[in-house]
């Protein structure tokens, strides 16, 4: 059945039980996103340490696929090399914009490989790219407020 | 609802509605709930308009050839079917894009009387005056008049809404003083499926001197809707929600009101006289219709008004009421089920938005329509109340005519389904 390839246990894991959520401090930037047609939102803070992503943390309210998606995200992100962060994003952003026709590279995006059932649902795309959305812009943010 | 003619017979109608013959998702039958987004055309619709463009099609109101006189044709008759649909007279009735530009064409015309004559005193706006909104519209009846209230300095105000989705009318004379120089409300709200008093706020609009503009997108597809006898300013609604093509949508004005409010488009069609330096402007409904218009749109939706009619709006509302009853009860015997809106049927229209706690409203319709039963699902266009009925968002139902008791019950064994599907039946 076309849901369960959606709905991986993985994506299920995530929503019901979220991996890094809460807002903390301390935070160099933090971003803000909103998806217009449903009202889902994100906020999110990135911490660097130099050039590592030393935390984000996230809280914000939405579909199950929006809410795994940023927390998968923190499993990838956190303790990375932000130039290695940002190469799982446009992997991550790849697969999500191949209407399911790109193979993922699990040694990549772990966990994120479950979303290649949502890539087949462009009406979803939004919602498993909405943390990911917000990771990009408050690393942009922080990078910038130390430049 | 009292009604003395025959149920309609619903069997015959879907068979003029040649999509829902399809399947989706992997061979479902297509239930299609979302008719309050935009609604599927008969195929007497479809062949009036490919009927228009094989025998009649030419630019209207220009040109002496015979084609054109005939698209003329066409398209003035449709006019004067609309019109006689919703009880007024032919030349109150001007074409538009859609209802939102229909909106946006009052609200521009509005500010535009900054710079007209005295003929336009009466629209015109200030610091100090009030426009007056509710909370349960969509954002269509609400952005415009915000942004207007932003570019003339007046205060926007809005009626609240009860926690059965209700209008709350206890300030409505404080709200509707003096100050007031427009009301601009909701008939049926496309997310509540509340049907708001209109004679009494247009009355107590009167009384001060206010306009009135109403949002009937979700009434006149579902019922008879006569506005001369509510006694509105102005009103709006879309061809695509009542069987009719998608970009044409009607703006209704009272006579009087149409033939002093100063244009909101201009350029060709709508001129009277034009000189380099200045123009004047053609009478109504000609001066709102700028450019070349959509003419098999309008030949479409005249033929949508005949459908209807022939039906009878009185069974279509009299069926809907049945569906929304059902679905209202079914809902409400589901545990974890919450319909964000009025409980009952009366004063209420065929919408049926709900809740499924612990299930976001995505998730819920995307098992829905893996099912084939296709919903809408997020604000619709109604985030403030949304907000209002502590709603992040919402799955919503919507019905017509053409649906059934059976897709009523398939609607809630998938809520069933989705409540077992994640977890939280």
């Amino acid at each position: 059945m076309q849901l369960q390839q959606m709905y991986q246990e993985i994506i299920l894991d995530h929503y019901k039980n979220p991996h890094g959520r809460g807002l903390r401090d301390p935070f160099d930037a933090e971003s803000h996103q909103i998806n217009p047609t449903c009202g889902d939102e994100v906020t999110l803070r990135v911490k660097l340490d130099g050039e590592t992503v030393a935390d984000v943390s996230y809280d914000g309210q939405g579909c199950s696929i929006s809410q795994a998606s940023t927390s998968v995200l923190t499993d990838l992100v956190v303790g990375k090399p932000i130039g290695e962060a940002f190469k799982k994003m446009d992997a991550f952003v790849e697969l999500m914009q191949g209407r399911g026709q790109v193979e993922p590279d699990e040694d990549v995006l772990e966990d994120g490989i479950a979303f290649a059932g949502v890539a087949k649902y462009p009406a979803r795309v939004k919602c498993a790219l909405l943390g990911w959305m917000a990771f990009k812009d408050a690393v942009s943010r922080s990078e910038g407020a130390k430049a | 609802m009292t009604t003395t003619a025959a149920p309609l017979d619903v069997a015959t109608v879907r068979a003029d509605f040649p999509i829902l013959g399809r399947t989706v998702r992997e061979g479902k039958r297509l239930v299609y709930l979302d008719s309050g987004a935009t609604s599927q055309r008969p195929r007497q619709v479809l062949d009036a308009e490919r009927a228009f463009l094989e025998i009649a099609n030419a630019a209207v109101h220009r040109g002496a050839h015979q084609l054109a006189e005939e698209a003329t044709d066409a398209y003035e008759g449709a006019r004067a079917k609309i019109a006689a649909f919703v009880g007024v007279d032919f030349g109150e009735i001007v074409f538009t894009k859609n209802a939102t530009e229909g909106v946006n064409l009052v609200a521009y015309a509005m500010g535009n009387a900054a710079t007209s004559g005295p003929e336009a005193d009466r629209f015109r706006l200030g610091p100090g005056d009030e426009i007056v909104v509710t909370e349960m519209e969509h954002h269509a009846n609400l952005v415009p008049w915000q942004q207007l209230a932003e570019r003339t300095g007046a205060t926007l105000r809005w009626f609240g809404v009860t926690d059965e989705g209700r209008l709350d009318l206890s300030d409505v004379d404080e709200l509707i003083n003096p100050r007031t120089k427009v009301v601009a409300f909701t008939h049926q709200s496309n997310v509540l499926g509340t049907v708001n008093p209109v004679k009494s706020i247009v009355d107590k609009a009167q009384a001060v001197g206010a306009l009135t503009v109403l949002d009937a997108c979700q009434s006149v597809p579902h019922s008879k809707v006569d506005f001369h006898a509510l006694g509105v300013d102005f009103a709006v609604f879309s061809g695509h929600k009542m069987l009719g093509p998608s970009g044409i949508g009607v703006l209704y004005g009272k006579r009087a009101l149409l033939e002093a409010l100063p244009p909101f488009l201009t350029g060709g069609s709508m001129i009277e006289m034009v000189q380099m330096a200045r123009s004047t402007f053609a009478p109504p409904p000609q001066r709102f219709e700028a450019g070349s218009p959509m003419t098999s749109q309008a030949v479409a939706l005249g033929a949508a008004v005949d459908y209807l009619s022939a039906i009878g709006m009185d069974r279509i509302a009299a069926h809907e009421h049945v569906l929304t009853e059902a679905a209202l009860k079914g809902l409400a015997e589901i545990p974890g089920v919450r319909v964000v809106g009025p409980l009952d049927t009366e004063d209420r229209g065929g919408a049926v938005s709900f809740v499924v706690e612990g299930v976001h409203a995505h998730d819920a319709g995307q098992v829905l329509d893996s099912l084939g039963i296709e919903v809408r699902v997020g604000h619709h266009c109604a985030w403030p109340l949304h907000r209002r009925m502590d709603a992040a968002a919402t799955v919503r139902a919507s019905f017509y005519l053409y649906n059934t008791l059976d897709e009523v019950q398939a609607l809630l064994d998938g809520v069933r389904e989705t409540q077992k599907f994640f977890g939280v039946a």
